[in-house]
């Protein structure tokens, strides 16, 4: 409560008020190339993927030294996820099998996931050429590209997947 | 359907159907006794014990209290993992029957992770917030430490909870491994909001990747406006630390969201035009439909409850009075009602709701009922206040099929049989 003799205490209190809404402003400028060690994300288009080529004839040595113990032989899954098969399984009534070849929209995701969380004991671990030729490999196992199509920067996002136009929008997400 | 819960009833008089009685008995602290309550033993108790801990003194202090010796059986179930190399790979579940109130117990809070729970240097941790903004900007634990705070209680809810449910025939699964992916914990951290506000947003900015530093750096495509709005970049966790499982040192939280787009230990928020398309938004968290359809950036969790006792492994011990009691949520709101059924749906009588309800917090019901031996099927069925009413599974499945993993929010039954134990059934 202000009485007349605290009116000045009351003035200084009010007019700190809008100070004390304001942020700190705590965070430190980073340029750019600072960041880019982090800056891991690729999009659909293709922004963000490195440089470097790789084939699915190159990517086979890879999968098999890298991959194939837990994804078995020729991406046929067990112990862990299947990456290859499926293809028709999202039809109605059947059970379905997502993998890269029946379900994944983008080629991009692929190269982004396996660059950003495989090998699983040793992330972030692949060249840039090996994550090229690795994810040809794949693709390659799901009929999707040939054996020595090279996949680069800017052919991988151009790779059409067969599950591409299968999503649509959650009707009811909060305006 | 029957709805018979009628305010006159006299508290302790059934209200519907297999002995459901007036929730009354919650509102008013008043049960009648007499015929609802009878059944119980008359036999006299024996004499009482002077037990030792009464006669010499209790053990001294500890640094960080906790639960009694006598309670080592509540614990989370983690279910064997498919392949022991890839560790860390999986679940770990809440036992929500063993229970109560709202709040989770930090230990107990459930986890889903993708790559194991780093181990995160708090002084060498670091958030960047880069992107279409207009400064770039990187943040320390000590600088997020400092900024105004906000506390709120919410549920985190895995897109994955209730899974089993999914499955054409009921699984003999318990609490945990069927809807154990649900905690609720007081959060408390920096507005998301502050920090984008000071590194500046771009007007051709849509979208928010969040990143993990996780070895999986697991990440998410959030909307900016559920960036600008109520999310939380939190540091505290019921009142400590954020725990290593839940997202040490820093996590996001976006009340009512997809508990996957929470993401743990967030290390990176790179404002885009566009989403990422990342792993957890196309191959997984994605509800393929009854044609070859699939929804996806599916963000709210669906009005939806869960009867948390009785249920299997709670063993009722003879005919008489049983509180039924759970949680219901709601990722859009605050829950109006709960009905809850002791006959599979046949006739429906409301809850009480006691204790706080809040938006995007699990609200605690309780339902007086009187079991008279014969099996019977408890259900339990939510509204929250946008008017949603949690589907049968019959709706449910009639909407989008049963091929879509995530998101189940559709009415859950317990059967009790004549011996009063509790099992997973579709009715």
């Amino acid at each position: 409560m202000c009485t007349l003799k605290s009116l000045t205490v009351c003035i200084a209190t009010l007019a700190a008020a809008p100070a004390f809404a304001q942020a700190p402003q705590l965070g430190q400028p980073i340029a750019p190339a600072d960041i880019a060690p982090w800056d891991i994300s690729i999009g659909p288009d293709g922004v963000g993927l490195p440089p470097g080529r790789g084939t699915a004839a190159q990517g086979e040595a890879i999968y098999v030294a890298k991959c194939q113990s837990c994804h078995g032989e020729k991406g046929t899954g067990k112990p862990n996820d299947p990456l290859v098969g499926g293809m028709g399984s999202l039809a109605p009534d059947k059970v379905p099998m997502k993998t890269v070849g029946s379900f994944w929209p983008y080629a991009t995701t692929l190269f982004d996931y396996v660059r950003r969380a495989m090998p699983f004991q040793e992330s972030q671990s692949l060249t840039s050429d090996e994550l090229y030729a690795v994810s040809a490999y794949i693709l390659h196992l799901n009929g999707i590209v040939a054996a020595n199509d090279v996949l680069d920067a800017q052919s991988l996002p151009k790779v059409r997947m067969p599950n591409r136009d299968g999503f649509i929008p959650f009707p009811r997400n909060p305006k | 359907m029957k709805r018979n819960g009628k305010s006159g009833t006299p508290p302790g008089e059934p209200v519907a159907g297999n002995g459901i009685l007036s929730r009354r008995v919650f509102l008013e602290s008043a049960l009648a006794t007499g015929a609802a309550t009878a059944g119980a033993s008359a036999a006299s108790a024996q004499p009482l014990a002077i037990e030792p801990w009464m006669k010499i003194p209790g053990t001294g202090f500890e640094g960080y209290g906790q639960p009694s010796k006598f309670e080592s059986k509540v614990v989370r179930l983690v279910p064997p993992l498919p392949n022991p190399a890839t560790q860390g790979v999986g679940t770990a579940r809440t036992p929500l029957h063993l229970l109560d109130g709202i709040i989770t117990p930090s230990g107990l809070h459930f986890e889903r992770s993708h790559s194991g729970v780093p181990n995160i240097d708090p002084d060498r941790h670091r958030v960047v917030i880069h992107g279409l903004v207009k400064r770039p900007l990187v943040f320390t634990l000590e600088a997020l430490s400092r900024y105004p705070m906000e506390s709120r209680i919410a549920f985190i809810e895995c897109g994955g909870n209730s899974a089993p449910l999914n499955a054409p025939k009921p699984a003999p699964l318990g609490m945990a491994a069927i809807h154990g992916l649900l905690g609720c914990q007081e959060w408390t951290g920096v507005k998301l909001s502050t920090l984008l506000d000071e590194a500046g947003v771009e007007p051709s900015a849509r979208w928010v990747i969040a990143e993990g530093a996780d070895s999986a750096a697991m990440s998410r495509s959030i909307p900016l406006a559920k960036a600008m709005g109520d999310a939380l970049v939190c540091l505290y966790q019921n009142g400590e630390r954020v725990r290593p499982s839940n997202g040490y040192p820093v996590r996001l939280l976006l009340p009512g969201f997809e508990g996957n787009m929470n993401v743990k230990w967030l290390r990176r928020l790179k404002l885009t035009a566009a989403p990422a398309m990342t792993k957890d938004e196309t191959s997984k968290y994605t509800i393929l439909l009854k044609d070859e359809k699939s929804w996806q950036f599916v963000f709210p969790m669906e009005v939806k409850s869960v009867i948390t006792r009785p249920a299997p492994g709670i063993v009722l011990k003879g005919p008489g009075f049983f509180e039924i009691s759970g949680l219901a949520w709601s990722g859009n709101g605050r829950i109006k009602q709960v009905d809850v059924s002791a006959d599979g749906g046949k006739s429906w009588a409301p809850a009480a709701l006691t204790g706080p309800n809040l938006p995007m917090a699990p609200v605690r019901f309780r339902a007086a009922w009187q079991w008279n031996g014969a099996p019977a099927v408890l259900q339990s069925r939510a509204t929250d206040d946008t008017g949603m009413v949690q589907p049968t599974r019959a709706q449910f499945a009639a909407e989008r099929g049963l091929r879509g993993v995530y998101h189940y929010n559709a009415i859950a039954s317990w059967a009790i049989d004549a011996k009063g134990e509790a099992s997973n059934v579709y009715a």
